[in-house]
């Protein structure tokens, strides 16, 4: 489905990424790894379409592409940041429409917010995603995985095939992981391909099906996770063990 | 405690609205006459049409400081058209015209070129103000021409026992509590509040949304001067002077968060009541009048104090 081919980026002196090639399936978790600084964020935001690589080409279906945030969007390619971006003031229903609110005509010409449709459809999406998060909550009021689960529903919402999550269980409690990791299962079996950043190697194993390894900016894995082990993926991180 | 940390602050403060007028009616007299009730309703439809406006500038994170300038701005332009022999309607176009050029610069300054919401509306506040004092050359205009009958009827005249100007307001409160509960734009409003950085993410256009609220304010601004200068039988450029502080304490009572995010029609209209309660309260209990202006900006101050403990104790709870 998407394809990196020999992709660099250089900020100025720095390069972030060096010749990564990188393909992504249909209905597949990929785990990506490495150090602070590595180039994992990079690489989510040069999908999508937030950075153009400096060298190098993004394929979508087999045509190399040019993406910026919004074409990324119309070619199904959702990210759920780091910083969440949520709007504390407003409830789950109202972020997860946010900017695509659902309207009704009353009286057949003036156009008013379909409140019940959006909550209607937030709770679908919040069930589909196993998560207890209510429709009419405020977000100021919710646990982190809950939020995760409002951010990942936002996402969903346009039914993407690729779904990008940086750090998604950064900083919440070992309950709430559990959470999130449901929701990127139940996003699977719905056939989303899942390209997943984080730190915790628990995660990646639990979930993914497949894990890259970066260090500064190069590949130095693509591999199974049932071929290989968090102690192979910490010594390539580190840099104990050269490639795998 | 929870339910009561749930209920409305627009709730809150009408019943605070309606013990105090129970508390005066038994201490002062005059205070229940029907002159005194119609005179304070009519004085307080003035402010709360503009904390209207105010309060979804507010909403957005911002602060309209210009809308007494605006009001003084557009009572003159409106009073001068009139005076020269035009229509009603014509006079009243000018002055919103005026107000909406006022709200046009604000919003295209504060939302596409990202300037200090404060900065902008203060530098509007003194150039609207100098403009109403060149326009007028610093007189008074009480000749409204062929129409004045007209104009003194708007916003002098009564229907059913009440002041005009307050029905329009109950119709203007009514409308923007539809329009924050309902249409896109407000719900845009309220998240660019909330958090203008994850709006911008979800592809709403932010700008836009912030250009909108400060047309809105100012127009509310010239749509209030014209009623009052028919209840005043005549303009000078001193209009409005001071009001700003009176309608942004009315929003922030009402309350509308001055962090963005938080705000609404109903708020805004109940703290606009307040203040003029209070204000009539003091004079009637022989108060001097010059504490008015401690009384009002302190109940700014406090509001922020009261909001700063709400917070608190939501995120402790
Ligand atoms: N916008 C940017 N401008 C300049 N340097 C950047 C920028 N974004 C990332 N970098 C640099 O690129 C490298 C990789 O960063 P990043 O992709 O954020 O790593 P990771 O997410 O793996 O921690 C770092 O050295 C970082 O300082
Ligand atoms: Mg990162």
């Amino acid at each position: 489905m998407l394809q990196l081919r020999s992709v660099g980026m250089q900020f100025g002196a720095v390069e972030a990424l060096q010749s990564v090639d990188l393909d992504l399936a249909p209905g597949e978790v990929v785990g990506l790894m490495g150090d602070n600084g590595a180039g994992k964020s990079t690489l989510l935001k040069i999908v999508a379409g937030n950075f153009a690589p400096t060298s190098g080409e993004v394929r979508l279906d087999k045509r190399a592409v040019e993406l910026t945030p919004l074409s990324a969007r119309e070619h199904g390619i959702e990210a759920v940041y780091q910083d969440l971006a949520l709007c504390d003031n407003l409830s789950a229903a109202a972020n997860v429409f946010l900017g695509r609110e659902l309207s009704r005509r009353l009286l057949g010409v003036l156009p008013v917010l379909d409140h019940a449709a959006m909550r209607r459809r937030s709770a679908e999406l919040f069930v589909e995603l196993g998560s207890d998060t209510r429709p009419a909550d405020l977000v100021r009021r919710m646990s982190g995985g809950q939020r995760q689960a409002v951010a990942i529903a936002r996402a969903r919402l346009s039914s993407p095939r690729l779904m990008l999550l940086d750090e998604p269980t950064a900083a919440i409690s070992v309950r709430q992981i559990a959470e999130v990791l449901e929701l990127i299962r139940g996003l699977r079996e719905r056939g989303v391909c899942v390209l997943l950043i984080s730190h915790r190697m628990s995660d990646v194993f639990a979930v993914a099906d497949r894990v890259v390894v970066l260090r500064r900016g190069r590949k130095v894995a693509d591999k199974a996770t049932t071929d290989s082990s968090p102690e192979e993926v910490t010594a390539l991180i580190t840099g104990a063990i050269e490639a795998a | 405690m929870k339910s009561l940390r749930r209920t409305p602050q627009s709730l809150w403060v009408m019943l605070t609205v309606a013990a105090l007028a129970g508390v005066m009616s038994l201490v002062s007299e005059p205070f229940a006459s029907a002159d005194n009730i119609f005179n304070v309703s009519r004085n307080f439809a003035f402010i709360g049409l503009v904390a209207l406006g105010q309060t979804a500038v507010i909403a957005t994170g911002g602060i309209d400081l210009s809308v007494g300038s605006v009001m003084g701005l557009s009572g003159i332009v409106t009073g001068l058209v009139l005076g020269s022999g035009q229509p009603l309607v014509l006079a009243a176009a000018a002055g919103l015209g005026c107000a909406f050029l006022c709200g046009l610069t604000n919003g295209a300054l504060v939302g596409y070129l990202r300037l200090s919401p404060f900065v902008v509306t203060l530098g509007m506040l003194s150039v609207a103000r100098s403009l109403a004092l060149v326009i007028s050359n610093n007189k008074m205009i009480h000749d409204f021409g062929p129409d004045e009958g007209l104009v003194l009827a708007l916003g002098g005249g009564r229907f059913l026992g009440l002041a005009n100007p307050v029905w329009l307001l109950l119709v203007a409160a009514l409308g923007a509590a539809a329009w924050f509960r309902y249409s896109r734009l407000a719900r845009h409003v309220l998240a660019v509040g909330g958090n203008e950085n994850s709006t911008r993410l979800a592809g709403v256009p932010v700008a836009r949304v912030k250009l909108t609220v400060y047309v809105l304010s100012s127009l509310l601004a010239g749509a209030s001067a014209i009623l009052m200068i028919g209840w005043l039988g005549a303009v000078t450029n001193a209009l409005g002077q001071g009001y700003e502080l009176r309608v942004i304490a009315s929003a922030v009572i009402g309350g509308a968060n001055l962090m963005g995010g938080e705000g609404g029609a109903f708020g805004a209209v109940a703290g606009a009541a307040l203040i003029e309660l209070i204000r009539n309260s003091l004079l009637l209990l022989g108060v001097d009048p010059y504490w008015q202006g401690a009384f009002v900006g302190g109940s700014i101050i406090v509001a922020m104090l009261v909001e700063r403990v709400r917070r608190g104790s939501r995120t402790a709870g």
